[in-house]
């Protein structure tokens, strides 16, 4: 054996370090985070294995472009205030993104210790610099350019509002977000659930906006309570980040039968409405023994986790196509897999059926094989005829995806929108079709996730800040 | 946060509330619902619009008291503030010139086809009213009505007003009309909504039906008052509220409804009792 050669490689340390979590069998129990996140020394021990290459391939990875190895490396010298300043230069919303990003399939896979499987813990560093800022318990409020006097109304609070009214904010404009429902942070807190990503975080980054200046109004439906024709009257420009909020169904007999839910239904009950402390809290839920999800995304895994903790006895996944081809994160469906969630996979819903009340008793389900790859280019699931078998059931819980919300684009006059829905807007500056309006996140992509909805947003605060600099549209 | 101008007791478990809310007063249309919290904890009750008044800013809601989120609103009074009063929400009736147009109106149902029927005459209609209730003392705002109506009927299930009886002698007050209705509107609960629907059908007269599921945002978010509508799944909140009454599917409508029947009542069990009994007004602590 080569000594010289040993040395080296055991300089780089391929081993990941854990982030430390609630046991599978007391977390199915409760709401409380899953993930505890990093202390202090495990965090500078996971920093210090980042190799600060010259050429950083990670920062290619993120849609914000967040300074990788400049974060990363402020963590090692413990200066944990400047990595947080660092961080927060590219990503206003670093507590959510440490949290939900899709890591592996971002900046992690670009690091170049992920060819020997030990890529760098990005995702957990962020987390750890955004949670330690809290615990510091005061925020590092940024310098302000000069006010510009132009005002600009930003329709959802969600990733991508949230997002331009941070940037436009810090250049000076004068910023208005408006939200339909009464609480802001759109997805962030009807739809992931406190287990994953805690409520609190994501007030305590929606008040970091209004810190910053912005102005909140909740309660507000932009389409109905005004038109976007009317905000261009009082605004100079218009960002449109309504997200992907109308549901699909699969179109099966029995549908409409008492137990059988939309995701969003499911999950805004127990989240935005705090069904989980029903009867506490007033909005009510029932409790359901025998629970399937037909979906396999981690909207999905949200759902079948909420489940279990809501007291099901079985919590179901009901997926029609493989586990190779789940569309949810790595993480989520081990965390699922975990606390005993049930994975049928290849089975596809085709009838609900319900007893004499209209509640839901059992559901048929079809056997699939995998074909040849489809335009996704993943494995075409194929139904096995006669494979027909039937589960007692006594709720369902749809989710297998969301359309834009209809809201602004058929009240809009001007605005194209494709045939899925979605509204029409440049990939690089996020300008629709209609002058003074931009639009970005699910609203133009289609559901996807809250970094590129982020992402999405930066790109049309660029833009609406040239255009309200140059005038030119 | 909207402030309240009024909260007072019309008739038994029937309140009436004028919000301060002057974007809603100035868009709001006939037919229109807003979404109300009673307070933090308070979940989102989908309500029809009844009266506003746009130079004030305010709108009215009527509503009946029936289980805990409608109890914490009948307790709030003059000076306080709800939560969240979000909307106006759903589309509005359609109005036009349709000749003789008879509304049906029961519960809630007496308050919210007020606006409907101030648009109606406006647009040179003939106006028949026919208010359903329990007893003569249910039924409130007949004195708005007689100044627009140009005919009243009133049903009471005790025969202390009008024709003794349910809602299904609504043939026999048609029949006794020159001619029939050019057009039936309905609004109030299931069953006068269903009800009415399967009278009108027969002799073919249109009928709009106003239908109020369980909603939880109101903008087509949650899908949770999805209702048949001809075999076709529509949601209430953006398809509606208002649809053809003969091609609701009822039996459904129903079931859907009563989804929380049960744990409307766990609520008052398990709950402790901080939301006493009001009494005139008050609550009594």
């Amino acid at each position: 054996m080569n000594p010289e050669k040993t040395e080296k490689t055991s300089k780089i340390d391929l081993n990941r370090n854990d982030m430390p979590r609630q046991s599978p069998e007391i977390r199915r129990h409760n709401f409380n985070e899953v993930a505890l996140g990093y202390t202090e020394e495990i965090a500078v021990k996971e920093a210090k294995r980042c190799l600060q290459c010259k050429k950083p391939k990670c920062k290619t990875g993120c849609p914000v472009e967040i300074d990788i190895p400049d974060f990363i490396s402020c963590i090692v010298k413990g200066a944990f205030s400047s990595g947080i300043k660092k961080l927060k230069e590219k990503n206003c919303l670093p507590a959510v993104c440490g949290r939900v990003c899709p890591q592996e399939a971002q900046c992690e896979s670009q690091c170049i210790l992920a060819n020997k499987k030990g890529e760098v813990a990005i995702g957990r560093l962020e987390r750890f610099l955004a949670d330690w800022e809290a615990k510091q318990g005061k925020v590092d409020i940024p310098t302000k350019a000069k006010p510009t006097g132009k005002k600009i109304a930003i329709v959802g609070s969600g990733p991508a509002g949230v997002t331009v009214a941070g940037d436009l904010i810090l250049l000076g404009h004068e910023v208005t977000i408006f939200e339909a429902l009464h609480k802001a942070g759109g997805v962030l807190v009807y739809g992931i659930p406190e287990f994953r990503l805690p409520k609190a975080i994501v007030a305590r980054e929606v008040d970091y906006i209004r810190q910053l200046g912005a102005k909140v109004i909740t309660d507000y439906v932009v389409g109905k309570t005004r038109s976007i024709d009317e905000l261009l009257k009082e605004f100079d420009a218009v960002f449109v980040g309504t997200g992907a909020g109308l549901p699909w169904f699969m179109d099966i007999p029995g549908e409409n039968l008492n137990g059988v839910y939309s995701a969003n239904e499911y999950l805004t009950r127990m989240n935005l409405m705090r069904g989980y402390q029903f009867p506490m809290s007033s909005t009510p839920v029932k409790r359901h023994i025998r629970v399937a999800v037909v979906g396999g995304g981690n909207v999905a895994m949200d759902s079948a986790r909420t489940a279990l903790r809501m007291g099901a006895d079985e919590s179901r996944i009901i997926y029609r196509r493989s586990h190779a081809e789940l569309p949810a994160r790595l993480e989520e469906s081990e965390n699922a897999e975990e606390e005993g969630v049930i994975f049928n996979m290849l089975t596809l819903p085709v009838k609900y059926i319900g007893d004499e009340n209209g509640w839901l008793k059992e559901i048929e389900c079809l056997k699939m094989e995998l074909g040849e790859p489809d335009a996704s280019g993943r494995r075409r699931p194929i139904e096995i005829p006669n494979s027909n078998f039937r589960m007692e059931m006594d709720a369902v819980v749809c989710a297998i995806g969301n359309s834009p919300n209809p809201l602004v684009p058929s009240t809009t006059p001007g605005i194209q929108t494709t045939r899925h829905g979605t509204i029409v807007a440049d990939q690089e500056t996020g300008k629709t079709t209609k002058e003074r309006v931009w639009a970005g996140g699910d609203i133009v992509t289609g559901a996807a996730t809250v970094i590129l909805a982020m992402g999405a947003g930066r790109k049309a605060a660029r833009s609406i800040h040239e255009y309200l600099e140059t005038g030119k549209w | 946060m909207n402030k309240i101008i009024e909260r007072k007791m019309i008739v038994p478990n029937m309140h009436l509330l004028t919000l301060e809310a002057p974007d809603i007063a100035s868009k709001v249309k006939p037919g229109q619902f807003v979404i109300v919290r009673a307070n933090d904890e308070g979940e989102r009750i989908p309500l029809s619009v009844a009266d506003w008044d746009e130079e004030k800013g305010t709108v009215t809601i009527i509503f009946m008291e029936v289980g805990a989120s409608t109890g914490a609103l009948a307790c709030l009074a003059a000076g306080d503030s709800v939560a969240t009063c979000v909307g106006p929400l759903g589309n509005e009736t359609e109005i036009g010139n349709f000749g003789t147009v008879m509304c049906v109106g029961g519960c809630y149902g007496i308050g919210s086809l007020y606006p409907v029927v101030k648009a109606l005459k406006k647009a040179g209609n003939r106006v028949i009213m026919v208010f359903e209730a329990r007893s003569n003392y249910l039924i409130y705002w007949v004195d708005k009505y007689i100044k627009l109506a140009d005919k009243i009927f009133n049903v009471t299930r005790d025969g202390s007003l009008g024709l003794k009886g349910h809602i299904s002698c609504l043939p026999d007050i048609i029949n006794g009309l020159p001619n029939p209705p050019d057009r039936v509107i309905v609004n109030g609960c299931t069953f006068l909504m269903a009800r009415t629907s399967e009278m009108t059908r027969d002799p073919g007269i249109p009928t709009v039906v106003n239908l109020n599921p369980i909603m939880i945002d109101g903008t087509g978010m949650c899908g949770v008052c999805r209702v048949t509508i001809n075999g076709k799944m529509k949601f209430a909140c953006v398809d509606g509220p208002e649809f053809s009454g003969h091609e609701v599917d009822w039996k459904e409508f129903l079931s859907r409804r009563k989804a929380y029947l049960e744990e409307e009542v766990l609520f008052f069990r398990r709950s402790e009792p901080k939301q006493a009994v009001h009494k005139e007004g008050k609550c009594q602590t």
